[in-house]
């Protein structure tokens, strides 16, 4: 099988940057996207940081060598230097902080949301609760991948149809609106987290926690349990369907209507 | 410095021998030894641990174990590495060097010294013990956290217990480095011409008697809400939970520092041995090394920024967090200039430090990147996080420890190691801890969490790059113990001098030094 996949992956170029991936996804809401600009602003400062202090220790290295010749110089002390290489990297970091500061205040403004979906974490499933649109269900993994995963199951995991990242539930969610997550757990801690939407926060049992999204474009993201919660913490997938307003107000009617058949053919 | 040189076969000592002398030493070279055997038996059990996770997350699918053992085997890994490995191999270094390197004879309390490292391998016993019970071990990761670490099966107070055990022997050996530094050195060494090393340990002792207390508390309170009907961390009683991850992360930070502050120490020693040069910026090294143990306490929370803290305390944790970017960042400049315009050899602790300074900086900008806490909503509880933590604990902590070994054993033992087998260890060692642990970044970044036994097909390849480097890290290892055991059977040929750029008291005395180190103090200008 996985030769067969290194084969394929040798015609189709595409297909094997999506196995290689190497950073994180920009996402499509407004918190993923700032989430991704200072992980990359971070990312690159500490590049060029790096290549200066190991470019010296690596000419360092090839000069200053006993083996050349080389005969050590005296100085030890510099209260000068010293000063030098505190100052500056601390102002570096308050070039920092300024974003991130001006990020995290942006990404903890839940008010003025459209509407209101509660999440809590049970072992080891998702429960959704539609405040508004008294929608609410259970989610958990799908049948497919809770067979294959077994020890023994005998069944080969490259042959399952998003294997781990699939439910028998998705959670529906209309785009260009802002939703504001309640988050909690009945017995242990969980952590609802889909890359794509932005960062993730923890479904704390007693605790009443907040988070907002607003999915710019419509589509299936996909995320899982972050905390662990457990035997079965690697199995709590979380799939997040994001459909235009319209087509999301029609998929609350038929769920209230509880024609569960006709909704999940929603956004296909 | 000195001119204190004895006889090294006088032997005057009335010590039983055989099993008898090491059960009942009080003699500070004898418990280093134990403490250093004893780290190499537990990281190779702990290293054991992480094999069979990464068997397991060779591919996906489970193969091997099923989910509740994998659980087992996260937790025993980090008990067994931090509490097992690193920090008795730290205070076994600092039984063999302290005396010998501030001019003293022994440690302050030498019978306190044989009850700390005795404590050990009881402690270490009861915990592995779990693993055999019926309800298995402990699974709720080493942080064990409230309410999951409350559903344990029988293995939970025995946990605890050893875990107590364990902070009551590091509190010991801390009391008793203090009493020694502050008390013992030779006339003339004062407090800021203290070995480099003498200084970072005295700096982790004062972080272990803070830190290890609180830890302590934390987990009497878990015991008392499992056994006892109390409730500090359930919800369900008007605990809180989140109150569990501040006590723990108020010890687990300082931790980090307990686990990282020795190994810059030792760098700090060996980078000027071999650039032939005095370390740069003495002065600066000590004030970097007291504040980041300063600003350890103050930062715990950025272990914690996805439990809905209020927004001043988030930016609160991220700025400080940043702040400790700084004395780190002097460490490492003062590390770079000392070896500028030096006169280097790279004998093999020379090489294992060189890539202490270039991973851990890496393990460092990593957490620097972790520090920024949108960001950070995004890296937490993935695989760019363990990623982050072994680049700071293997190729940092770890190296670090293996390069004292090479460093001070021929001044330990007399002999001289095999340079050319030391040197294929350190390419082997440091290929390897990177095949294993780089690729974690990638899959981390991706979307994989930490803590799974099973993941998703799109991680599959950077898992089996990272299991295969994991196989071939473990093996580079045998051939560790192979150069001890092979050092070891040699004859006596090591000059008091092994080095010809190092400086300290420990070169004036014989290799390997006598039996009370220091009989009469030297005199230090």
């Amino acid at each position: 099988m996985k030769k067969i996949i290194y084969l394929l992956a040798l015609i189709l170029p595409t297909q094997i940057l999506a196995d290689w991936e190497v950073n994180m996804p920009r996402g499509v809401t407004p918190t993923s996207e700032i989430a991704y600009d200072i992980h990359m602003l971070m990312f690159w400062i500490t590049v060029v940081i790096g290549i200066l202090v190991f470019g010296v220790m690596v000419y360092s290295i090839i000069y200053h060598r006993k083996s050349v010749g080389y005969q050590p110089a005296k100085f030890h002390e510099s209260t000068r230097v010293e000063i030098v290489w505190t100052v500056i990297p601390f102002l570096i970091l308050v070039v920092c902080a300024i974003p991130a500061t001006k990020a995290l205040i942006m990404m903890e403004d839940t008010s003025d949301a459209g509407i209101t979906l509660k999440v809590t974490g049970y072992q080891w499933m998702w429960e959704y609760e539609y405040l508004e649109d008294g929608v609410n269900f259970f989610s958990k993994i799908d049948n497919k991948s809770n067979n294959a995963r077994r020890l023994n199951s005998g069944k080969d995991v490259n042959d399952v149809e998003h294997y781990l990242r699939n439910v028998d539930n998705e959670v529906v969610l209309p785009t260009d609106t802002k939703v504001r997550l309640l988050l909690t757990a009945s017995d242990v801690i969980h952590a609802w987290w889909v890359p794509e939407l932005g960062g993730k926060k923890d479904a704390i049992p007693g605790y009443v926690n907040e988070m907002w999204i607003n999915i710019k474009e419509p589509g299936v993201y996909r995320g899982a349990c972050a905390e662990l919660c457990g035997k079965d913490h690697g199995f709590m997938p979380i799939v997040v369907r994001a459909v235009p307003k319209l087509e999301y107000d029609k998929w609350v009617s038929l769920r209230k209507d509880n024609r569960v058949a006709e909704s999940q053919n929603i956004g296909r | 410095m000195s001119t204190n040189v004895q006889d090294i076969h006088e032997d005057h000592h009335h010590a039983p021998s055989g099993l008898m002398r090491w059960i009942t030493t009080t003699n500070h070279k004898d418990i280093g030894s134990l403490y250093l055997w004893f780290s190499l038996l537990m990281f190779f059990i702990g290293g054991f641990m992480a094999l069979i996770i990464r068997a397991e997350l060779f591919e996906p699918g489970l193969q091997l174990v099923i989910p509740g053992f994998f659980n087992q085997m996260t937790t025993m890994h980090a008990l067994i590495m931090i509490f097992g490995a690193v920090m008795p191999a730290f205070v076994g270094l600092a039984n063999w060097q302290i005396p010998i390197m501030i001019g003293a004879p022994d440690m302050a309390l030498p019978r306190l010294n044989n009850w700390s490292f005795w404590i050990l391998p009881f402690a270490f016993t009861m915990l592995l013990s779990t693993l055999f019970f019926d309800s298995g071990g402990p699974a709720a990761g080493w942080t064990l956290y409230p309410p999951l670490s409350l559903q344990g099966g029988n293995s939970m107070p025995f946990v605890i217990l050893s875990i107590h055990l364990l902070g009551i022997s590091s509190i010991l050996g801390a009391i008793n480095v203090i009493a020694t530094i502050l008390n013992m050195r030779a006339p003339g060494m004062t407090l800021m011409k203290m070995p480099i090393f003498i200084w970072t340990w005295l700096i982790t002792a004062f972080l272990l008697i803070a830190a290890m207390p609180v830890l302590a508390g934390a987990i009497t309170m878990l015991l008392t809400d499992r056994f006892f009907g109390t409730s500090f961390f359930t919800a369900s009683g008007g605990g809180d939970p989140v109150m569990f991850q501040h006590i723990f992360w108020f010890f687990g930070h300082p931790e980090v520092y307990i686990l990282i502050l020795p190994a810059f120490g030792i760098v700090s020693t060996i980078i000027p041995a071999f650039s032939r040069k005095k370390l740069f910026g003495y002065d600066s090294m000590v004030y970097a090394t007291a504040s980041i143990a300063l600003l350890s306490f103050i930062v715990w929370a950025h272990h914690m920024f996805t439990v809905g803290m209020p927004l001043a305390g988030e930016i609160f944790f991220m700025l400080t967090t940043m702040l400790i970017a700084v004395p780190t960042g002097v460490k490492v400049f003062n590390w770079v200039a000392t070896m500028w315009r030096g006169s280097m050899t790279f004998e093999t602790p020379m090489l294992f430090a060189l890539a202490f300074i270039i991973l851990f900086t890496i393990g460092g900008f990593s957490g620097l990147m972790l520090a920024m806490t949108p960001a950070d909503f995004q890296y937490h509880d993935t695989y760019f996080v363990v990623a982050h933590f072994h680049y700071v604990l293997v190729p940092g902590a770890v190296f670090a420890i293996i390069a004292a070994v090479y460093y001070w054993l021929p001044k330990w033992t007399g002999k001289m190691y095999s340079e050319s087998l030391g040197k294929l260890h350190f390419w082997l060692t440091t290929v390897f801890v990177n095949v294993t642990f780089f690729p974690m970044h990638f899959v981390g970044l991706a979307g994989m969490p930490r803590r799974i036994p099973d993941y998703p097909v799109q991680f599959a390849d950077f898992n089996a790059i990272a299991s295969v480097g994991a196989f071939g890290f473990g093996l580079s290892q045998l051939l560790f113990v192979y150069i001890l055991y092979n050092t070891l059977k040699k004859d006596v040929t090591a000059e008091d001098k092994v080095w010809d750029g190092a400086e300290g008291l420990e070169w004036t005395l014989s290799s390997p030094p006598p039996y009370h180190s220091f009989e009469k103090a030297p005199r230090v200008e």
